[in-house]
Order: structure tokens, then C-alpha cells, then sequence
């Protein structure tokens, strides 16, 4: 009769690519995904053309046989541009998440093991932090210590930081009511060792998932900052870069606008569909019946 | 419910008062003098000098902190550099963009997302039902700022139903200005629109498991008497919450789409504002959109607390 004092046993690998394989939602996303990470990371090795290299003479083209995808107003190949503009996007919405992470997540840990004042705040904070529409601070930080990515990653991160730390205390007050953390306080563990030990590796379903989110938000943030020139500097391309350049040559050259529009569409989309479905297959209690 | 919402209004003032500090410290930690960084680098050190006097920056940071969020709370929210004008004035230039085109885009996303929603509900499972959830999940990966472009291209430039952008003002009648909100209203409203969809089919298809719809049903009601009458109104209270928490998506999203459409509203003056350094108007106009974003869910919070009693007590 130790089952109730032992902790939940981590889903085995070949369970977990079982109900993986057989969830539609996580394939289509995981396969879009590993496709936009596979592009960003083609990106650094080769390109159908050098990204810098300006070619008067050829822009404007619509997409062609040696153009895919067409040319931009300086001549510049926009599938190289796409290609290149990915490892931006993924670059600041990933390490966005990781700030939110590292800094949300023992907060969150630290505030359901200690409860009461520290909790309190910690709620408090947050609060306040999601009374700031995110988008509009993150252009407030940005425009005041300077645009680009570097600015816009700590804008974007910081937003996450909340986020985090909610998921994460949500996720450990359901679990220091459990037998099995009752059984290691009984065994004379402290706080901070229960939850690298024990809570930690219980949550850790619940802030992949939520990381899948972050990581779209982010890209869309990241689009959105760059669009009104405070998120990647030229010369470096970015989606939401690219969107802005293509707005005044909307009716001469819509494939300037509709090729990055579509990039930040399918990155966001497969991501949005692999949380989906990491939430199904990770926690079927987390699973939407529906 | 009186101490409910007295224990609410405490939490919003404290909310608020934090807020306002914390918009006070961000513009305080600005890198340099704010008065320098206003006029240029050309500035001569007497305009500066003098702009120091004129902004108070002579005095404490608390004094400076209680003369601003007092002018604040009296409505005088100090003035312009760059416009010269009272900023209050401004603001109420603004609003009258802003706020019809986050209302719009509010009502738009509304009465889309919550027909969706039923339908998607009421045909669980099918092949329709699959179709518009696919549909909402493009609808959430769309940036409204492209969709905007896209409307642009296509109605504006394409077809010449409406102005591609600017804004004639009310002056020029209810239908020229309305016209020039209409896209950037629908740019606003699609992912909003998306999210709530999928909340309402959420929420209805919970409600649908409970033992009193099972009850109704076994009582012979039809189908979509049970869903009508009984299920939606329960299923509505978290939409309503859903709604209140994306007035401030809105407002947020009207910074970009302003400046797609070249909308002369408070994203673009705070955008404007934050670009020109003319930080009196940029603390202003923030803490006046946090403010909003804190009362209006300070009143989503009170009509959630009056539908449902349980939520008072906690």
C-alpha cells in the first residue's frame, strides 16, 4: 500500500511517442515547426542568394522560376530574405521564453511553497503586469533604451516573466498537497529540494506547453516591433522588417507583403497546434474533452 | 456583494497607485537628462535649463511623483513639448478615434465570434465543426498589422470601397468617418474574433455536460431550446471575462494598426510621443490606457461577481 507515497511515474518514451504519433494536432504542428527550424538553421550555411547583395535590376520581379518567390525594391531575393528573417524571429521569441522562464518559474515555486505574503505579492505583481497591455510597454521599453533586437527580447521576455510564474504556482499548489511530497517533508527534505526534486519534474508538462505559447506570442511581438521599425534593425532582415518595406509597394508588389506574412503565419500556427497537442499528449487531465 | 466590490476597489486603487509608479520610475530611468533628449543635441544649455524649470526636474523625484499624479487626478496631465498644447486636450483629440475603433473592432469581434461559437458547439464533432476550429487556428497566427495591408490592398486599392487610410474627423459626417474606421476595425476584430470563438464553443460545450442540461433534455426539450434557453446564458459569463481582458489587446493593438491606416488616435500619439521623447505625453496617455484596462476589468470583474454568487465569497 505505497502507492500513494511514491511520485507519479514520468510517461516512458515509447508511451508518449504512441499517443504522439496518433495526435493530429501535435504532428502537423511538430512537422511545421521542425520545417521553420530547419530553415532558420539552412539559413546560416546557404541562402539562394546573398541577403546584402543589392541588385537594382532586378527588382520588383513577381515570383519566378530563379526568384521563387520574387524580389523585393532593392532587387534582393525574398525567399533568402524569409530564410534569413527566421532565425531573428526564432532567435528573439526563444529567448524570450527562456527569460521568462528562468526568472518566472522560481518565483512561481517559490511562492507555493511559501504561501501567505510572499504569494500575496507575487499575485499582486502579476497583476499589475498584465494591467499593461504587453504590446504597448514592450514599444515603451524599446523606443526609451533604444530599438533592436536585443531591447526587444528584454520586452518581450519580461512580459513572459508573469506568465511563467503563474503557470508555475499554479501547477505546484496542486502538488504540495500530495502524499508523495508529504512523504519527502516527512522525510526531512526541505522547500527548495522538494521542488527541484519532486515539483519541478511535475510541472515541467505544464511550462512546455506553456513555452509553446510564449514562443508564437513572442513571434508575433517580435513581427510587431519590427513593423514600426523599434524591433530588428536593417540591415538585418526580419519578418515584420520586410511587412513594413512591402506596405508602399502593396499595388505594384503584393508578394513583398504576402510571402513574410505567410513565414510568421505557418511559424505561428505550428507552434500554436504542437502546444495543442503537447497539452493532449503530456496531461490528459489538461486534455480538452472537447 | 457591496464588500465584493469594496474589497475589488481597494485592489484597483492599489493596482492603479503601483502602476502609476512604476510608469513614473521607467520614464525616470530614461538614460540621460529628459530635457536634453527633448530639444536635441543642438539645444543651447539656457532652452535646456529653462525646460528643466518648465518640467519641474529641478524638484525631488516624490515631489515631482505627487505634483504629476495629482495633476492627473484634477485632469491636468501638464503639456505638450512638441505640440505645445495641454496634453489633456490632446488626449480627448485622440480618443475620439481610439475609443470608437476599439468599441468597433469590440462589437465586430462579437457579433462574429459568438454565432461562430454556438454553431461550432452545436455541430460537435462534425466535419464543420472542424473546419471553423481549423479556420480560428489560422484566424490566432494571423498579425493583424498584415491583415490590415491585406484589407488595404484589397478594398482600398483594388476595389476603392474606403480610404486607405486617415481620418476625416466626425465633422465630416457619420459615414465618411465611420468608413475610414471600418478596416482598421476589422483588422482589430479577426484574432480577437478567433480567440473568442473558440471560448464560447469551449464554454458552451462545458456547460452542455451538466447535470441540468441533461435534466432538460430528458424532459423532452428540444434540442435547441436546451441550447438557447438553458445552456448559452451560463456559457456566456467566461466569454464575458474573455471580453473584458481583450478591451486591453485592443487598445494595445491600436498603436500598430494606427499606424498602418495613419489613424490620428492615442496609439499613434503615444507612438509619436515616444519616438519625439515628449515624455510628459508618452507617462500620460500609458498610465490613462493602463487605467482603462484596470476599470474595465474592475467592472468585468463586478458583472461576473453579480452573475454568478458564488465569486463574491472568495
Amino acid at each position: 500500500m505505497t502507492t500513494g507515497l511514491v511520485a507519479p511515474e514520468h510517461e516512458d518514451w515509447r508511451h508518449f511517442a504512441r499517443k504522439a504519433l496518433a495526435n493530429r494536432s501535435f504532428l502537423t504542428g511538430a512537422v511545421i515547426t521542425a520545417f521553420v527550424v530547419a530553415v532558420a538553421l539552412v539559413s546560416f550555411v546557404w541562402t539562394p542568394y546573398d541577403v546584402t547583395k543589392l541588385v537594382i535590376a532586378d527588382r520588383l520581379q513577381a515570383p519566378t522560376a530563379s526568384h521563387w518567390f520574387g524580389t523585393d525594391h532593392f532587387g534582393r531575393d525574398i525567399l533568402s530574405m524569409v530564410m534569413v528573417g527566421s532565425r531573428n524571429s526564432i532567435a528573439v521569441a526563444l529567448i524570450a521564453v527562456g527569460i521568462g522562464m528562468a526568472a518566472g518559474v522560481p518565483l512561481g515555486c517559490w511562492a507555493a511553497a511559501k504561501r501567505g505574503v510572499a504569494d500575496e505579492i507575487l499575485m499582486r505583481t502579476s497583476d499589475i503586469i498584465f494591467a499593461f497591455p504587453a504590446l504597448l510597454s514592450a514599444v515603451m521599453i524599446t523606443a526609451i533604451f533604444g530599438p533592436g533586437a536585443v531591447n526587444a527580447i528584454i520586452a518581450i521576455g519580461i512580459f513572459n516573466i508573469p506568465v511563467f510564474a503563474r503557470v508555475a504556482r499554479g501547477g505546484a499548489l496542486a502538488l504540495w498537497p500530495r502524499e508523495f511530497i508529504l512523504a519527502a517533508r516527512a522525510a526531512g527534505k526541505g522547500a527548495g529540494l522538494i521542488t527541484v526534486q519532486h515539483i519541478l519534474p511535475n510541472i515541467a508538462n505544464l511550462l512546455l506547453v506553456q513555452g509553446t505559447i510564449q514562443f508564437s506570442l513572442g513571434i508575433l511581438a517580435e513581427a510587431g516591433l519590427s513593423y514600426v521599425g523599434l524591433g530588428t534593425q536593417p540591415p538585418a532582415p526580419s519578418w515584420g522588417r520586410m511587412l513594413f518595406e512591402a506596405q508602399t509597394m502593396m499595388s505594384i508588389a503584393p508578394h513583398m507583403a504576402i510571402v513574410p506574412g505567410m513565414a510568421i503565419i505557418i511559424t505561428v500556427l505550428g507552434l500554436n497546434l504542437l502546444g495543442d497537442g503537447l497539452r493532449d499528449v503530456l496531461d490528459p487531465k489538461l486534455r480538452r474533452e472537447h | 456583494m457591496l464588500f465584493y466590490a469594496l474589497r475589488r476597489l481597494f485592489l484597483v486603487s492599489i493596482t492603479l497607485l503601483v502602476a502609476s509608479i512604476v510608469v513614473f520610475a521607467v520614464l525616470e530611468i530614461v538614460p540621460g537628462d529628459p530635457a536634453r533628449l527633448m530639444l536635441g543635441i543642438n539645444a543651447t544649455e539656457d532652452a535646456v535649463a529653462a525646460l528643466r524649470l518648465q518640467m519641474g526636474l529641478d524638484k525631488p523625484l516624490v515631489t515631482r511623483y505627487f505634483s504629476w499624479i495629482g495633476g492627473m487626478l484634477t485632469g491636468d496631465f501638464g503639456r505638450s513639448y512638441t505640440y505645445s498644447v495641454p496634453v489633456m486636450e490632446l488626449v480627448r483629440e485622440r480618443m475620439v478615434v481610439s475609443l470608437p475603433l476599439a468599441l468597433l473592432a469590440l462589437i465586430l469581434s462579437t457579433t462574429i465570434a459568438i454565432p461562430v461559437g454556438i454553431f461550432s458547439a452545436a455541430r460537435r464533432g462534425t466535419s464543420a465543426d472542424a473546419g471553423v476550429m481549423a479556420a480560428t487556428q489560422v484566424g490566432i497566427a494571423i498579425p493583424n498589422f498584415w491583415f490590415a495591408l491585406l484589407l488595404v490592398y484589397l478594398f482600398a486599392v483594388t476595389f476603392r470601397l474606403v480610404p486607405a487610410g486617415g481620418f476625416p474627423g466626425w465633422d465630416a459626417g457619420l459615414g465618411p468617418a465611420l468608413a475610414s474606421l471600418v478596416l482598421p476595425a476589422i483588422a482589430l476584430a479577426l484574432p480577437q474574433a478567433a480567440i473568442l470563438s473558440r471560448v464560447t464553443r469551449s464554454a458552451l460545450l462545458d456547460v452542455m455536460s451538466e447535470d441540468y442540461i441533461r435534466t432538460a433534455r430528458a424532459k423532452g426539450l428540444p434540442a435547441n431550446t436546451v441550447l438557447w434557453r438553458h445552456a448559452l446564458r451560463n456559457a456566456l459569463i467566461p466569454v464575458l471575462t474573455i471580453l473584458g481582458l481583450q478591451f486591453a489587446f485592443l487598445l494595445a493593438g491600436t498603436i500598430i494598426i494606427e499606424n498602418v491606416f495613419y489613424l490620428p488616435g492615442l496609439g499613434r500619439l503615444v507612438f509619436q510621443a515616444i519616438t519625439q521623447r515628449d515624455l510628459i505625453v508618452v507617462e500620460s496617455v500609458v498610465v490613462l490606457l493602463v487605467a482603462t484596462v484596470i476599470v474595465v476589468n474592475f467592472l468585468v470583474d463586478l458583472a461576473y461577481g453579480w452573475a454568478d454568487p458564488r465569486l463574491r465569497t472568495r
